[in-house]
């Protein structure tokens, strides 16, 4: 089957400012794709030419079969979109919400009065139908958005931050709705700037950092090239002098440190608590834990991902 | 059968207001009445005193009506190209939810201004029928003077609309409302003839396109013939119209699809 998202050399220049520089992405039928990154990164700025709502720069790009330049109504008509901003009517009800949305794509008013039925059970929000959207909380608002992307039952869903600003629980709620998505066989195309996000929803991803692709895998793949199994994060007071990076260096891990923390990649994590111990150092609190897409992205960086 | 995009935009616009249209409404008509009653009925005493004055033998209420008409008509269009733009690029960013669907950014500048026209002719109305109630004008009249009244209003709306859409703050909206939408409700021929004004002045406010708008809207509501030929006063109220759909569909483009 044809790829859903091709992209060679896909580049977005605001003015002298280069956005998204030169990236090659390539997503298949049913898959989960994320794009990684910091702010600025240039994750919105690629979905939106994948969108067909921000002109190319540069570079190669069909979505679909279909180029987003001179095919963009066509390709939008078969897209669903959550933008990172819920740009939800407040003073509208949540089926009106998504009525007046479903009214763009042309489709029968009936047709969208089943939808809207349908989907609001899909995301579980059946009995706010004719609820106001201003009282509802963050998770419930994102989630009217997920059912207004679906109105048109699009093939690929696009979505930008699902779940930043949420609650944990109100995270896997919707984790676990985009889950479904999934399973049912629509491409899911993300960004975000959590690891857990990105282990949890996609099959592969691609981490972006200022425009460019840093390294692109399935999840456990880029764990297992560019950090260890399990990472040491050490704590000291604020007033601690001895520099732990040299003390540390003889045991041939490498070291991050932190402004709040120092972290060992080390593929045991315990025979390196003791070895520290045993170097002479005091830390405040030892966590070992599994190593994930947060060390990756510190490691090809040198910065992290959430600062 | 396709629905043509600005119609599905303007549905929406509809959707929207069962929940506004109460204040917006009122507002949009109570305003030209309370001029009417206060300057019509009262003001319009004092100059029907002087039987020599610039109204000639019209009274100053029935001159007053189709200025107050259209200027209002101007306002309710200028509202229209202000609020829901705004509401649509950064209050609540419809807009940009709606270009990622198969609207295109000038279907909603097209869609708002057929919302604008269905708007300012209702509010129009409401008002020529008020006006005939107090004896102002008749009724019949009153719904003939309507048509150049709302076109005033849509072009306006329009040129508006399609700068608005690339405002990122919010603090020009005092000034255009200040500096342009009251000015021009003052000093295009609404409450007095132009030729009140110092010459220099006059010629000014003769430049103004809502004085041409007035000038239609009270040549067909006083049934006598406007200042220059009615085919300048229409073209340049339609060229405003026109530059306003030209000139919003690069820049609600510009604003919607960086
Ligand atoms: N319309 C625009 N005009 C000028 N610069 C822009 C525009 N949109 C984005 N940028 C710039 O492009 C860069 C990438 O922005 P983008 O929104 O794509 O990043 P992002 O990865 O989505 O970040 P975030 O996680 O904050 O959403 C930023 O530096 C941003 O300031
Ligand atoms: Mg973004």
């Amino acid at each position: 089957m044809p790829p859903v998202v091709e992209a060679r050399g896909l580049t977005k220049r605001f003015g002298a400012f280069t956005a998204v520089d030169g990236i090659d992405v390539e997503v298949a039928p049913g898959e989960a794709f994320g794009f990684l990154g910091p702010n600025g990164a240039g994750k919105t700025s690629a979905m939106r030419m994948i969108g067909a709502v921000s002109p190319v720069t540069e570079g190669h790009l069909q979505v679909l079969g279909l180029d987003p330049g001179s095919q963009g109504a066509e390709l939008r008509a078969r897209l669903g979109v959550v933008p990172q901003e819920d740009a939800l009517d407040q003073e509208l009800t949540v089926a009106e919400n998504l009525a007046i949305y479903g009214r763009y794509f042309d489709l029968p008013r009936a047709v969208i009065r089943e939808r809207i039925d349908e989907l609001l059970e899909f995301v579980q929000l059946a009995e706010r139908r004719a609820a106001q959207v201003d009282p509802l909380s963050g998770g419930m608002k994102r989630r009217v958005v997920i059912a207004r992307a679906l109105i048109n039952d699009p093939e690929l869903v696009l979505l930008d931050e699902p779940t930043t600003g949420l609650d944990p629980q109100a995270r896997h709620v919707l984790w676990d709705r985009l889950f479904r998505l999934k399973q049912r066989g629509i491409t899911l195309l993300l960004t975000t700037h959590y690891m857990d996000e990105a282990e949890q929803l996609c099959d592969r991803l691609v981490v972006m950092d200022r425009g460019r692709i840093v390294a692109e895998g399935a999840p456990s793949q880029l764990i297992r090239e560019h950090a260890t199994r399990e990472v040491v994060e050490l704590r000291f007071p604020p007033d601690h002098e001895a520099d732990v990076a040299t003390i540390l260096a003889p045991t041939g891990h490498r070291i991050e440190v932190l402004p709040d923390r120092t972290l060992v990649y080390a593929d045991d994590g315990d025979a390196l608590v003791r070895e520290a111990h045993d170097r002479g150092l005091e830390p405040t609190a030892v966590l070992t834990r599994r190593s994930g897409l947060e060390d990756v992205f510190l490691r090809l960086t040198g910065r992290q991902l959430v600062e | 059968m396709t629905t043509p995009i600005a119609l599905r935009v303007l549905e929406g616009h509809a959707r929207s207001y069962r929940h506004t249209w109460r204040g917006t409404t009122i507002g949009a008509v109570a305003t030209p009445v309370l001029f009417l009653a206060a300057m019509g009925l009262g003001l319009g005493q004092l100059v029907d005193a002087d039987p020599e004055g610039p109204m000639g033998d019209v009274g100053y209420l029935a001159w007053l009506t189709p200025g107050l008409l259209a200027a209002s008509a101007m306002q309710a269009g200028a509202a229209d190209g202000t609020f829901p733009v705004l509401g649509g690029t950064r209050w609540v960013k419809t807009y940009h939810t709606a270009v990622a669907s198969p609207v295109r950014p000038r279907d909603l500048h097209l869609g708002n201004l057929l919302w604008a026209t269905i708007r300012i002719t209702v509010i129009g109305t409401v008002f020529v029928v008020v006006a005939a109630l107090f004896g102002a004008v008749p009724l019949s009249r009153g719904v003939l003077a309507l048509w150049p009244a709302v076109l005033t209003g849509v072009a306006f709306c329009a040129v508006l609309s399609a700068g608005v859409v690339l405002l990122v703050r919010d603090q020009f909206l005092a000034g255009l409302n200040r500096f342009v939408v009251v000015p021009l409700f003052l000093f295009s021929g609404t409450f007095f003839p132009v030729e009140q004004l110092p010459a220099a002045a006059a010629a000014v406010a003769r430049a103004l396109p809502l004085w041409h708008g007035v000038e239609l809207t009270r040549a067909l509501a006083l049934g006598q013939p406007p200042a220059f030929a009615w085919q300048l006063h229409l073209g340049v109220v339609v060229a405003l119209l026109v530059a306003g759909i030209a000139i919003g569909a690069r820049t609600f483009d510009r604003r919607l699809r960086p």
